[in-house]
């Protein structure tokens, strides 16, 4: 499989990285030679084979409901660019 | 041309837990902005979500009431997208291995058909923060973020295209809303948002199998707005066909005070969303003993008693399904019942009185100051002939503003009825010797005049006295000489 400069585009997009337009045709050659080796991994009879989740096999611990986290806003607010009334402040965005 | 409306409903319902699904913070609604959002919640570097137990157990609680499959093995995944209420650029969800399965429901439509709706799956996740648009805060140009609600556990319910009007979206929304809080997994407080409906709607030529596009209403928060919105949303993408066009399937948004939807401003690409397994938390896997525990004590669903009320009681289709509303109300029904074997006389009085003071009141069934024990003390002063109906009527509202139980009611207001003949006959006497005319009028034949006689009697007796008794001793009287 091999990915085009508009598929990098894309993704990096997705992802809000910024991409040099030098650097693409190197992105699209490395993701593609990425694909190339999971397509060569298809090629694998994988009958029987319980798809994998996550790689330790182990199950997830659960936790009891209690509230353990008190309000910490103010020193969480101390890393944040800009806060007002309790509230983190971004540039504005509309639904 | 003859067009045919097809809707699926995604639910998603917060479930009623003290902490997050993944961190220790409160989940309690109100707080002060951010003063509930933990470092897991900011997705500050360097955290690890822990899934909650009872999240869990309350998932499994709602498979179980919809006859569904609960999945031993469960997966969470990441589903990415960008927006400042979405501190990580993820929400956690599950994608291909949600925690419930298959189920179905049914609901009872307007010509009283029974429809069954399959619901497709149910999986857990977090909730977003709240984006505050509209204030002019720091001079404005900003959107303020509270990131309180961030992380709270929600089950999304998602159904099968079932539906075919927007009544029966309502239905199916309501019946939903009734078992989560009947199973007690949520409060379904829609002002709060904690039960809100996303609608997946299309249009196709009646007839053909084939779905027609469809569009997502997003965030519907009352049952009415369910109702209109897929009500203007259909007879919209009629419009569009039968103009020539086509239906883009995109996201909107219903505005309650214009009544109609409209294209959300969309996320861009907001669809790629690029599942996959979370690697932060691994499979949850529940063995029988969890979900055994999780079920033990669910309690009787609400059709299979609304099923008993009707041949163990004897009610009514309408009274049935009024009394199982929700649990509450029923348990307080049966309480009524248990105290005085009158399943009837109970199911009017809840279904009357009880409920039009609740309305009138705002209040909620638990909070009713007339308890079930009280109700039924006025139920028995009925049954023995203490107060007639109609007085207990002003019992009933005695007890609701805090005057006491029926029988000091009854004894402080002096609304005992008189049921001494002695007493009725003299009273009786009086008024057949005070108007002869009447009297000779009903003995010349009319006898409407007799409703003149058992109205002054009763007027005498400001209500008191024993209809049936009244009748008996005044045809008696009037019949003799």
């Amino acid at each position: 499989m091999s990915l085009d400069a508009s598929d990098i585009e894309k993704i990096a997009h997705l992802a809000r990285l910024e991409i040099a337009p030098e650097s693409i045709e190197r992105y699209a050659a490395d993701l593609s030679n990425i694909l190339d080796l999971v397509a060569q991994m298809d090629a694998v009879d994988t009958t029987g084979v319980e798809p994998m989740a996550h790689p330790l096999h182990m199950s997830q611990r659960l936790r009891p409901d209690r509230v353990s986290e008190h309000d910490r806003r103010e020193l969480f607010q101390a890393i944040a660019p800009l806060t007002e009334d309790g509230l983190y402040l971004v540039p504005k965005v509309i639904d | 041309m003859q067009w045919e409306t097809v809707i699926g409903l995604e639910i998603h319902t917060q479930l009623a837990t003290q902490s997050k699904i993944f961190s220790g913070a409160a989940t309690a609604f109100g707080a002060p902005p951010n003063t509930q959002a933990c470092a897991i919640d900011l997705g500050l570097p360097g955290v690890l979500p822990v899934l909650n137990a009872e999240a869990v157990r309350l998932a499994v609680r709602f498979g179980k009431a919809i006859g569904a499959a609960v999945a031993p093995r469960s997966v969470f995944a990441r589903k990415n997208y960008f927006y400042p209420d979405l501190p990580k650029g993820y929400q956690i969800s599950q994608y291909e291995l949600p925690i419930v399965g298959e189920g179905r429901v049914e609901i009872v439509l307007g010509d009283g058909a029974v429809k069954s709706i399959g619901v497709t799956r149910a999986h857990l996740e977090e909730d977003a923060g709240k984006s505050l648009h509209e204030e002019n805060l720091a001079g404005g140009g900003y959107t303020g973020i509270d990131l309180n609600r961030a992380g709270t556990p929600l089950l999304e319910i998602v159904s099968e295209p079932d539906m075919r009007t927007p009544q029966e979206a309502v239905a199916y929304a309501r019946k939903i809303h009734q078992l989560v809080r009947w199973i007690g997994i949520s409060d379904g407080n829609m002002q709060e948002g904690s039960f809100r409906v996303d609608a997946n709607v299309s249009v196709r030529p009646l007839g053909q199998t084939r779905f027609g596009t469809r569009t997502e209403i997003k965030n519907l928060n009352s049952f009415r707005f369910i109702e209109r919105a897929i009500q203007f949303e259909v007879e919209r993408q009629i419009d569009v066909i039968e103009g020539g066009g086509t239906i883009v399937q995109e996201t909107r948004l219903y505005d309650p005070e214009r009544d109609e939807t409209r294209p959300m401003r969309s996320k861009e690409e907001a669809n790629d969303y690029r599942y996959f397994p979370d690697p932060d938390l691994l499979p949850v896997e529940l063995d029988v003993a969890f979900i055994v525990d999780a079920v033990a004590d669910l309690p009787e669903l609400p059709d299979s008693m609304r099923e008993r009320f009707h041949t163990q009681y004897g009610l009514g289709e309408y009274d049935a399904s009024l009394l199982t509303t929700g649990r509450e109300l029923a348990q307080y029904f049966e309480a009524v019942v248990q105290a005085t074997a009158e399943p009837k006389l109970a199911a009017n009085w809840v279904n009357g009185e009880l409920a039009a003071a609740l309305n009138r009141s705002e209040i909620e069934i638990a909070q009713s100051p007339v308890s079930a024990a009280m109700l039924a003390g006025l139920i028995h002063r009925i049954q023995d002939g203490t107060v007639s109906g109609k007085l207990a009527k002003q019992v009933f509202e005695a007890m609701w503003s805090g005057e006491g139980d029926a029988d000091s009611v009854i004894q402080a207001r002096g609304l005992r009825q008189i049921t001494d003949s002695g007493e009725l006959e003299a009273l009786i006497a009086a008024i057949v010797a005070a108007n002869p005319g009447q009297v000779e009028q009903y003995r010349a034949g009319k006898d409407k005049v007799f409703g003149f006689f058992v109205g002054q009697v009763m007027k005498e007796s400001k209500g008191k006295a024993n209809p049936q008794q009244v009748n008996e001793i005044l045809m008696r009287v009037l019949a003799s000489d």
